[in-house]
This record gives C-alpha cells, sequence and structure tokens, in this order.
C-alpha cells in the first residue's frame, strides 16, 4: 500500500546567474513497511528531495510545483501545517551525530522535550517512554545513561539517540540523510540492522538517502537512482543494481568497485579514454628509467608515535599512543595498503613517512638510508624529491590563491632552479596531460574546479618532482564513486608506466583490494597483520581483520 | 581529456564576475562610502590642482579678510565658502590640506603596524612554541595599555630625546610611530589565529613535503590566504588611525601648528567657538566625523562581504 507519495516534485534554487533545478518533477512512492533507498552523487538532489519532504529547504531555494502525500493528507498544503507533521508523523535523522545533538542538554532532556511537545504526556510518562525508546534502540543501562550528555556517548550511540530522537512520537514516516557516512564499518553495520529492524517492528516507511551502494545492497527493497535533479531509475534493489537499464546506473553500478574480486580496471561506461596510453609517453620521456630490483624501498622498523596533550610538563602519562610499535616493508615498485578505522593511526604513519613529523621511537629506512635522523637541509631535500604525498580533501590541498600552472610549478623549479621557463611551461603541460587535464587548466585557479580534477592536479604536483613513493592518505574517500573509478585508473596507470612504489591509506575494505598487492591492517595503533591482498580477504587470520570482512558493506550481497 | 571551460577570463572578467563586485553594485552603503572616500581622497591628494588659495603662503593672506563666515551668511564672501579663520586663511582649502596630513599620517601608522603585526602575528602563529607565547603575552600587555595614552607616552618620550629644533621636523614621524605602536597588537591577534587555520591544511603540508622552506611557505602561501581578515580590520583600523592622529593633535601634542591636521584645526578654532566664529572648528570636525563614518561603513561592509560565514 502506497504511504508517502510525492508528485512531480520540483525544487528550484534562484541564483545570480541562473536558476539552479535541485530537483526536478521526481516521482516517487514509498510503502509501509518498505526502505527505499535514494543514491545518487553529490549535487545529484537525493538531499533535496528528503528536504522537500518536510519543506526544510534553505534560502533561496523553494519548493516550485509538486505535491507530497502522507496517507491521504497532502502536507505542503501551506508552510504552517508542515510543521505539526515534523517530528510527529515524519522522523529525521541526520549524518552528523556530533551536530544533530544539543550539546548542553542531557540526553533525557532532549528527549523529553520533543516528546512533550508534540504528545500530551506527563513528565513522568515521557521519562519512561524515553527509556524505553532508548532500550529499543540498543542502549544498554538506559535507565542510568538517560541522565548522560551527549558528548559522553560515542559516534555509534549518539547515532542511536538520534534515532531515538526520531521514533519518539511514533512517526509512519522516518527520512534518513546518510545516516551512517559519518560513522566507522563496524558501527555502520550495526546502525543500519537497527533501521532495518525498526522498519519492520514498527511497520515504518523509510527513506534512505545515501551515496553509498554497498548500503543500498544491503539495507534497502527498492532504490531510486538521481542525478542532477532528475530521477533516474527506480525500481527492486536487486533489479537495478544486477540489471540497470539506464546508462547513468550502469556506469554508477560498474563504478563500485566489487568486494568479492580484483578487477584490473574499471570500466567507465560513460567515457571510455581510448587515447591513454599516448597520453604519458610525453612525461615518460623526462622520467629516468629506473631498473625494478625487488628489494624493499622503504622499511619501518618499531615506530612509535605519541601525541602529548598536556602543553606544561612532558611527562607521558597523559600522552595517547597514536602508533604503537609498527613495523613494515614496502617494495619497490608495489602497492601497499594500509587499512583501519578512523583513529587506527594509518594517516599518522603516512605523514612520519613524508617527514611531516617525527616519530617519538623506531626509524624509517628510504633505500637503506634512516631518514628520519638525517638533520641537514640539503639531505633532507634529496628524500623530500623522492617521496610525495596526495591529499584526501581536494579543496583544501590546493592554495586557492595560485594558478595551476604556478602550484605545479613549485615542486618543479624548486629541485631544479635553473630550468628554462620554456622548458618549465612543457613540463607543466606533459604533467597536466598526463593526468588527463587540458593545457588551459594551467591558468585556471582551483576554485575553478571539481573535487575530482582537484585531485588531479594534486597528483600532477605529486608527480612534478618524479618521486619513487607515491602515499596516498583516502586520495578518493572524499569523492563520489564514478569519479573514484577513474581517479583509481588513473594511478593504477600511472603507476604500471612510471614504476611508482605506493602506499595507499584507506578505510575502504574494497577499494583497497583493487589497488594494493600487500595490506596491512591497523587496529588502535598496533599492525595486526600484513599479508597480501588476496590472501587477507579469502583467508584472513586475524580476528580483527575477519570482523572488518564480515561488517564491510558488500554490493554482491544482493546476488544471495 | 577533461574539458572545464574553453575560454579563459582576463583579470578585469574575472572581477565582473566575483561575488564581491556584485555585492558591491548592489550595497547602496558601499557605493556611497566609497564615492565619499574618494573625493576625500582626490580633493587631498591633489589640493593644489583643487583649491585657488595656499593657506601657508603668507604673502596671499590678508589679514583683512579674517573671520570671514561661510559664504550663505549675512557677511559672507562668495569666494570663501566655508569662511577663513583668524588669519584670512580660506577654511575650505585649509581642511583639504589637514586633511592630506591627517591621511598620510593615518595611512602611513595602519600601514606600519599591519607590518608590524601582521609580521609578528604570522611567524607566531607558525613557528609556535615559547615564541608564540612571548609575542601573544607582549600583545596582551600592549592591549592592556589604552592606545592613546601609548602615542601619549612616546610622543613624550620622543620630545626629550629629540631637540627642540628638531621637533618640528620630526613630529610626523613621531606620530606615526606612536600610533603605529598602540594599534598593532589586533593584527596580531587575527593574523595569528587566521595562521593557525591555514597552516594545518593540506597545501601546507604539501609544500613541506615537496621541501620548500618555511619563509616562502609563510609568505607565498599563508600570508595570501590570511589577508582578507586582516584587511577588514585593517579598513576599520584606518579610522581609527586617523582619529587618533587627530585626537593627540587636539591635545597639541601631535603634528604643529605651522601643518595644521585636521586635529589641529578644530584645536585652533576651538578658541573662537565661544567668540561666536563657530566655523572654524565647525567644519574641520564635520569633515572628520565624516571622513571617519565613510571609512567605517565601507569596512562593515567589507566584513560582510569577505567572511563566508555572514554570506545570505
Amino acid at each position: 500500500m502506497t504511504f508517502l507519495k510525492i508528485n512531480n516534485l520540483s525544487v528550484d534554487y534562484q541564483m545570480r546567474k541562473e536558476t539552479v533545478y535541485a530537483a526536478k518533477n521526481v516521482n516517487i512512492e514509498v510503502n509501509k513497511g518498505e526502505i527505499l533507498g535514494l543514491v545518487g552523487e553529490s549535487g545529484s538532489g537525493k538531499s533535496t528531495v528528503g528536504n522537500a519532504i518536510i519543506n526544510l529547504i534553505d534560502e533561496p531555494g523553494k519548493v516550485s510545483s509538486g505535491s507530497v502525500i502522507l496517507g491521504d493528507l497532502n502536507i505542503h498544503e501551506n508552510s504552517e501545517s508542515i510543521v505539526k507533521y515534523r517530528g510527529n508523523k515524519i522522523g529525521l535523522i541526520f549524518q552528523d551525530p556530533q551536530t544533530s545533538l544539543n550539546p548542553i542538554l542531557t540526553v533525557g532532556e532532549q528527549l523529553i522535550e520533543t516528546i512533550q511537545t508534540h504528545l500530551k504526556l506527563s513528565k513522568e510518562e515521557a521519562k519512561n517512554k524515553s527509556i524505553n525508546l532508548l532500550k529499543e534502540v540498543g542502549i544498554k543501562d538506559a535507565d542510568a545513561r538517560f541522565d548522560n550528555y551527549p558528548h559522553q556517548f560515542s559516534g555509534g550511540m549518539r547515532q542511536r539517540v538520534v534515532i531515538s530522537l526520531a521514533l519518539c512520537c511514533e512517526p509512519e514516516l522516518l527520512i534518513a540523510d546518510e545516516p551512517t557516512t559519518a560513522l566507522d564499518v563496524s558501527i555502520q553495520s550495526q546502525i543500519l540492522e537497527l533501521i532495518k529492524k525498526l522498519t519492520k517492528k514498527r511497520n515504518l516507511a523509510v527513506i534512505l538517502i545515501t551515496h553509498d551502494m554497498g548500503v543500498i545492497a544491503e539495507t534497502a527493497d527498492r532504490v531510486a537512482v538521481m542525478k542532477s535533479g532528475n530521477l533516474v531509475e527506480i525500481g527492486e534493489t536487486k533489479k537495478i543494481l544486477t540489471n540497470p537499464q539506464e546508462n547513468y546506473t550502469k556506469s554508477l553500478v560498474s563504478s563500485v568497485p566489487p568486494t568479492n574480486k580484483k578487477i584490473s580496471r574499471f570500466v567507465i561506461v560513460e567515457k571510455e579514454h581510448n587515447k591513454k596510453k599516448e597520453n604519458n609517453i610525453k612525461i615518460l620521456n623526462r622520467w629516468s628509467k629506473k631498473e625494478i630490483i625487488s628489494q624493499d624501498l622503504v622499511q619501518i622498523k618499531n615506530l612509535n608515535k605519541s601525541f602529548d596533550d598536556n602543553f606544561f610538563t612532558e611527562n607521558s602519562k597523559n600522552s595517547v599512543m597514536a602508533v604503537n610499535d609498527v613495523s613494515f616493508e614496502i617494495k619497490e615498485g608495489e602497492s601497499f595498503g594500509l587499512v583501519g578505522e578512523s583513529g587506527s593511526g594509518k594517516s599518522t604513519i603516512a605523514k612520519m613517512i613524508v617527514n611531516l613529523f617525527k616519530p617519538t621511537s623506531g626509524d624509517i629506512f628510504f633505500d637503506n638510508v634512516c631518514i628520519t635522523k638525517i638533520k641537514q637541509r640539503s639531505e633532507l631535500m634529496k628524500f623530500r624529491k623522492q617521496i610525495q604525498m596526495i591529499f584526501q580533501d581536494p579543496y583544501s590541498s590546493l592554495n586557492g590563491r595560485l594558478k595551476v600552472k604556478d602550484i605545479i610549478a613549485e615542486p618543479i623549479t624548486l629541485h631544479n632552479p635553473s630550468i628554462s621557463n620554456i622548458d618549465l611551461n612543457n613540463y607543466i603541460y606533459d604533467l597536466l596531460e598526463s593526468v588527463e587535464l587540458t593545457q588551459k587548466s594551467g591558468d585556471r585557479y582551483p576554485h575553478e574546479f571539481s573535487g575530482g580534477q582537484r585531485q588531479r592536479i594534486s597528483i600532477a604536483r605529486a608527480l612534478a618532482t618524479q618521486p619513487r613513493l607515491l602515499v596516498c592518505d583516502e586520495p578518493t574517500s572524499a569523492l563520489d564513486v564514478s569519479i573514484q573509478a577513474q581517479i583509481l585508473n588513473l594511478l593504477k596507470d600511472l603507476q604500471e608506466q612510471l614504476n611508482l612504489t605506493i602506499l595507499f591509506i584507506s578505510h575502504d575494505l574494497p577499494v583497497v583490494r583493487q589497488m594494493c598487492d600487500r595490506i596491512g591492517v591497523l587496529k588502535e595503533g598496533k599492525l595486526c597483520e600484513v599479508s597480501i591482498t588476496e590472501d587477507l580477504f579469502l583467508k584472513p587470520t586475524h580476528e580483527y581483520t575477519k570482523e572488518l570482512l564480515r561488517l564491510m558493506p558488500k554490493i554482491e550481497s544482493i546476488y544471495n | 581529456m577533461q574539458q572545464v571551460d574553453n575560454k579563459t577570463l582576463s583579470t578585469w572578467e574575472r572581477v565582473k564576475d566575483s561575488d564581491i563586485y556584485h555585492s558591491f553594485i548592489k550595497s547602496p552603503t558601499a557605493i556611497v562610502s566609497s564615492t565619499i572616500l574618494f573625493i576625500i581622497f582626490f580633493c587631498s591628494f591633489f589640493v593644489e590642482l583643487v583649491t585657488p588659495y595656499n593657506p601657508f603662503d603668507p604673502s596671499s593672506l590678508s589679514l583683512m579678510d579674517a573671520f570671514t563666515p561661510p559664504s550663505w551668511t549675512e557677511d559672507g564672501l562668495a569666494k570663501f565658502i566655508l569662511g577663513t579663520d583668524g588669519q584670512g586663511r580660506d577654511m575650505l582649502s585649509t581642511i583639504l590640506y589637514g586633511c592630506r596630513i591627517s591621511l598620510i599620517v593615518g595611512f602611513s601608522a595602519i600601514i606600519f603596524s599591519l607590518i608590524l603585526g601582521v609580521g609578528l602575528g604570522l611567524t607566531a602563529g607558525f613557528f609556535g612554541g615559547k615564541y608564540e607565547m612571548i609575542v601573544m603575552r607582549l600583545t596582551d600587555v600592549q592591549l592592556t595599555v589604552p592606545s592613546i595614552l601609548m602615542a601619549l607616552l612616546v610622543d613624550g618620550i620622543a620630545r626629550g630625546l629629540i631637540s627642540r629644533e628638531m621637533h618640528d621636523e620630526m613630529a610626523i614621524y613621531v606620530l606615526i610611530f606612536a600610533i603605529g605602536i598602540s594599534e598593532w597588537p589586533q593584527f596580531a591577534r587575527v593574523s595569528r589565529a587566521a595562521t593557525l587555520v591555514e597552516k594545518n591544511k593540506d597545501y601546507v603540508s604539501a609544500s613541506t613535503i615537496i621541501g620548500v622552506s618555511n619563509i616562502i611557505i609563510m609568505f607565498k602561501h599563508i600570508l595570501p590566504n590570511i589577508l582578507r581578515p586582516v584587511l577588514v580590520i585593517g579598513t576599520i583600523g584606518l579610522a581609527l588611525a586617523i582619529l587618533a592622529e587627530s585626537t593627540l593633535s587636539f591635545l597639541g601634542v601631535g603634528v604643529p601648528p605651522t601643518t595644521p591636521s585636521l586635529g589641529t584645526l578644530i584645536r585652533l578654532g576651538n578658541d573662537f567657538l565661544f567668540s561666536g566664529e563657530w566655523w572654524i572648528t565647525f567644519f574641520p570636525a564635520i569633515f572628520l566625523v565624516i571622513l571617519a563614518f565613510s571609512i567605517n561603513l565601507l569596512g562593515d561592509w567589507m566584513r560582510d562581504t569577505l567572511n563566508p560565514k555572514l554570506k545570505k
């Protein structure tokens, strides 16, 4: 039975230069007891649709046409009436549990406040109801935790509290906007299980907004695919994921890194690059050919790093061990993956390898030289040249005040001050070409580029010094899947042609499986195990690895 | 190949396309205040071209013209629009000459404190540690001393050190130093805070990994990125510096009466206020108010426009 019906919904943003359609004639129906997944890349309008249902569109946007029918009520009839339905008939879960709770009120106060706003209950009744709710969402010791403040809960627990807040007025529709994006894999699966359980138990209609196809595959009954404000395809999850009709859906599905096998390249349906091999020839000529000897390029021995949060005394009582006795080697020419959840110390290791900070103890050897003990700047520069890094956030890794060509020129002129202008320009163009950007891009500023293009600029800058080791710290986690596939393809090609050694850091197991030859698993600063990729995925030895593999959302689960 | 957009914009097209330009032409406050400021700046710096009189050329003055009221009053003369002072100098010309001195002192003082404040704030934020602690405690101490007292103190010391003959010549430099030294802490604080944010961004790490030296990172990468907030408070600081100059000159410790600034003119006119010659003090005062008010309005608009958090 159709419970929520969205008819021809359009949302416009009136901008200075043009009108942007965030959603255009969207028709969606949701039944009770069903989870509808709403997927799309950033800017596709999936959150806009979610917000439009409850009329939470920010200025200057507005719902320009269409209706939203809940049961048999048209809730968009007037803007006042919608207030009654928010929280009451419709519950909301937001992405970031850190900011969706008020930090100065206890969890209990927030629950009671919400309940009393919508239901006529006494304080005592409201309290009992809240405690039951907290129990229902899986918070142990709910009576005692009732009086705790949000900061006393972990991220996953907080998201449970947010869910209990959304449920406290017995809504019939639940809108969850990226409910697990800010959470680690292990917590993500718990929250998704909870949402699934509640949907069945309370016979809710749920709209699950997400960019993650794996989450959709594991939770949603039906899925709606959106692209730049339009609804591309809607149907049963299994049908859409296994047999997509539209081109866009096909490319979206093929961009998702498979979890069960290793593929050589991602298939990009929308545009296939045929000329790729030729592109990199120019830069290859500049690259001094190195023979690959099967030796260890990087050796890390008993690495420790502790962060002191005590400013005045330097005792180690308060220090946090970010990296705890980690040792591994990276062979020349291989891709080594480091995986772990947030706080596992993987970025810290990367930053020590590129010498952004010094380890507390332990050594890092690069090409059999201990780089952590180098004092002289000129010695250090030799290694700076050979180790480069690509960062996670493409928006903060480029200086917005410099033109792209100046950004790329910086490392070149620094390490080769005598280079002539013509040579410099040619080199910059070759680099831009090798990351598949046009020559004209050089004269633009970073803000004119999209996230994926910025990441390409970052790669070009890193390649400018002709490094041997490229440290990639979550290079694609800020990007959409289709862009991620392109960037991963690019990195693979570059590695193949330039004989790069790559240290690939990620929290995303499927991505690591596609990219790496060997993988190290980190947990709370300790290295759990290191093994060859296929071995790790097929027969993991460490308990933690098994747990991670079991919990990761699998798009393939749809086949079972 | 990734296509972005085929045409490359010229600098002027970029400016015309920017949000700042659009916010400017949509804000009447910004247009009015910048027009007023443009007229004031132009008339002050090209005062020789604008006015027919040179109030500092004694041969052109006639005591017969002294105390002529403004032209629209009963005894006024058409050739002295705002009247004359006790020595027969045309008020309007004198004000414009005085305004030039005020602006020169104000601008120089603010540039001096910008260089000092941003330099200290940037290095403090970047290097951190004990150096940062010392600099920031210095600014705290500086902030406990009212800026006008600080300026009086500097002026007093300078008077003690410099001989009487040299004093009139040196007065303007002492004044610039005195005002500049009392305004740098706010620039240091703002630029340190902004540096702390910027230096943890990945583009700074990227430059470090490439091997760029700290000095270049500070000036090529961080400095341009922290200039926005600094420029905003710099604009409001300019109004404060001009007012501080006028206050000091009014108190008689600023520029000497031979090269009067707006503050000096107000002080000189003050003596005549109760004998009925109100225009001698009134016009410089109202001119000063308009000048400071326009700068502040422009500064407010800049703050609203350049701060992304306040954008609607």
